[in-house]
């Protein structure tokens, strides 16, 4: 293998080195339940209520509006299934948008099941969605509406504060998973006027299996984990104390890094989108062209399928995602290309980037040395390329 | 996720191309699920003298077609119409549950090219597939498991199927 280059940090990220030693203590000396009475359980749970501190400034919140969680897909099934359950007095008709993660759309789902209706918002072809469109959609028995911030399959970021207006003119509650963007771009729940937001530590080069559950103070939320009074009754379970002071670390080094990670990221990203239009012809660049996660970058390639060319790219040492049928378990072509509008051909050959603070510009250039060939070997060896080659739009 | 066989048919898949002269052509899957194989066949004296195919697809599809190939050259038609997708997925050292169906389609691709040849030269009497009846089945979403194409809940686990 000629070298490594690592582009697919939403999937995971290594975590940082200051994060690893603020968390090492909490294994084997402060090893105490933050729930027992003793100085040991008392220590740890003020550590605790740092970290919340901590991740609340990160997203312009009060401390007492984190609830911790063991990552974004909790922070969206306790969004989703605690509004619904909390709230079914007032109303049973949920929206979500058709580009939500599956954590977020599989949650929706399952209140299809019971006495609840969901209504599927669509997303124009870059990926947005249409807060007059949301208007119409609103009902008197509307009670949540969940839109993410953006997408990590094709990078489009929504725009969060119209459909809070809506969602708030309504008197709706408004919940965004904000997994792709927090650690990314600035975000501060306040000015975007949601209701709930969920983030993971992932993006923050936290450890997998950490996250966090915003909620407006005052929002009556059903917990999904009943059990002890953690998380002042929300979240039962003694608390992964190393996991939360890796979060609360990470967020804390995040906020300030953002500009430099932006500028850095975007530099790249636009550098590699550049080459990959240029060297590879039909390939077609997804999501919106502008309103983007910053280093993110998302293509389809016709022909080809994204399984193949991601384990292609891995002999090379070059690590990326893919939305294609194939690679997901499910044998389900990603079904934010599938609202999208993306042919469920050409949704085959997705391939996704995602940039960090470690890549570098030999990164990059070494992608688009390689990327080439592999995808004209690929071709060499498809069905449906050289006789009548159809259009990549 | 793929056994070393596999990984080795798909960094030098065999026989790859097209044959311009063919004596029979077989398609099989389709592009909107992400698989598609199709296979070149020429024979002579009834046997597999070549073969080639050109593949869309994962993997799996791609080192399926490989051992297709490499399994039926030189075979006599007869021989080459029992290929099984156990078979071919034995010979691959096997295969991730959800990609059973991708050996499916090799031994497909391969059973419609050999039709193809046979109603261009009379001889058999054109049969729709080979002895052992292959499928198409429907993948379960869920746990995975293979499906007629006709069922609406999965055999495995219960889940409604093709949602």
């Amino acid at each position: 293998m000629e070298r490594k280059v690592y582009l697919d940090n939403a999937a995971a990220t290594p975590v940082r080195k200051e994060v690893i030693e603020e968390m090492m203590p909490y294994f084997d000396r402060e090893f105490g339940n933050p729930s027992t009475v003793y100085d040991l359980g008392s220590r740890v749970k003020a550590v605790i209520d740092e970290q919340r501190a901590k991740v609340a400034e990160l997203i312009g919140a009060r401390p007492e509006e984190i609830i911790f969680t063991s990552g974004g897909t909790e922070a969206n099934n306790l969004a989703v299934k605690g509004i619904a359950f909390a709230h079914r007095k007032k109303g049973n008709h949920i929206i979500v948008s058709a580009i939500e993660h599956h954590s977020v759309l599989n949650s929706a789902r399952f209140f299809e099941r019971l006495d609840y209706e969901v209504t599927f918002l669509q997303a124009d072809e870059y990926g947005l969605v249409d807060p007059n469109r949301l208007k119409e959609l609103i009902r008197p028995e509307t009670i949540l509406v969940s839109i993410t911030h953006a997408s990590n399959e094709i990078g489009t970021i929504e725009p969060l504060a119209e459909i809070a207006e809506v969602c708030k003119e309504n008197n709706v509650f408004f919940h965004t998973d904000a997994v792709a963007t927090v650690g990314n771009v600035p975000v501060n729940v306040k000015e975007l006027g949601v209701d709930l937001l969920s983030l993971s530590g992932i993006p923050l080069r936290a450890p997998k299996g950490t996250g966090a559950l915003y909620f407006r103070k005052g929002l009556r939320l059903m917990p999904l984990m009943h059990g002890g009074i953690q998380e002042s009754g929300r979240r039962g379970g003694t608390e992964n104390v190393p996991g939360i002071v890796g979060l609360g670390k990470a967020a804390e080094l995040a906020k300030a890094e953002i500009p430099a990670k932006v500028s850095h990221v975007n530099a790249l990203r636009d550098k590699l989108v550049n080459g990959v239009l240029e060297k590879i012809e039909a390939v077609k660049f997804t999501g919106h062209p502008e309103n983007r996660l910053p280093g993110h970058a998302s293509f389809c390639v016709q022909a080809i399928e994204g399984e193949a060319l991601v384990f292609m790219l891995s002999s090379h040492g070059i690590y990326v995602n893919t939305g294609s049928a194939c690679a997901s378990k499910a044998l389900k072509t990603s079904p934010v290309l599938v609202a999208i509008g993306v042919p469920a051909e050409l949704a085959q050959g997705s391939i996704v980037f995602t940039l960090d603070i470690n890549n570098t510009e030999e990164d990059i250039d070494y992608v688009l040395e390689k990327l080439p060939p592999v995808v004209d070997r690929l071709r060499a060896m498809s069905p449906l390329w050289g006789k009548a080659k159809p259009q990549a739009a | 996720m793929y056994s070393e066989e596999v990984m080795k048919h798909f960094a030098q898949p065999k026989n790859v191309g097209e044959i311009s002269d063919a004596d029979g052509v077989g398609e099989a899957g389709n592009p909107v699920c992400g698989d598609m194989m199709t296979f070149y066949i020429k024979v002579k004296d009834g046997k597999i003298e070549d073969v080639k195919y050109k593949t869309f697809g994962c993997v799996a599809a791609i080192a399926v077609s490989s051992k297709v190939s490499e399994l039926v050259k030189g075979k006599t038609l007869e021989e080459a119409k029992t290929l099984s997708k156990k078979a071919v997925a034995e010979a691959l050292g096997g295969l991730p549950k959800e990609k059973m169906h991708c050996s499916n389609l090799g031994a497909e691709a391969l059973g419609n090219a050999i039709v193809d040849y046979e109603a261009k030269h009379g001889g058999e009497p054109l049969e729709e597939q080979p002895e052992e009846k292959i499928e198409v089945t429907l993948g379960c979403c869920d746990c995975g498991a293979e499906n007629p194409p006709e069922a609406k809940f999965c055999m495995s686990c219960g889940k409604k199927l093709g949602e």
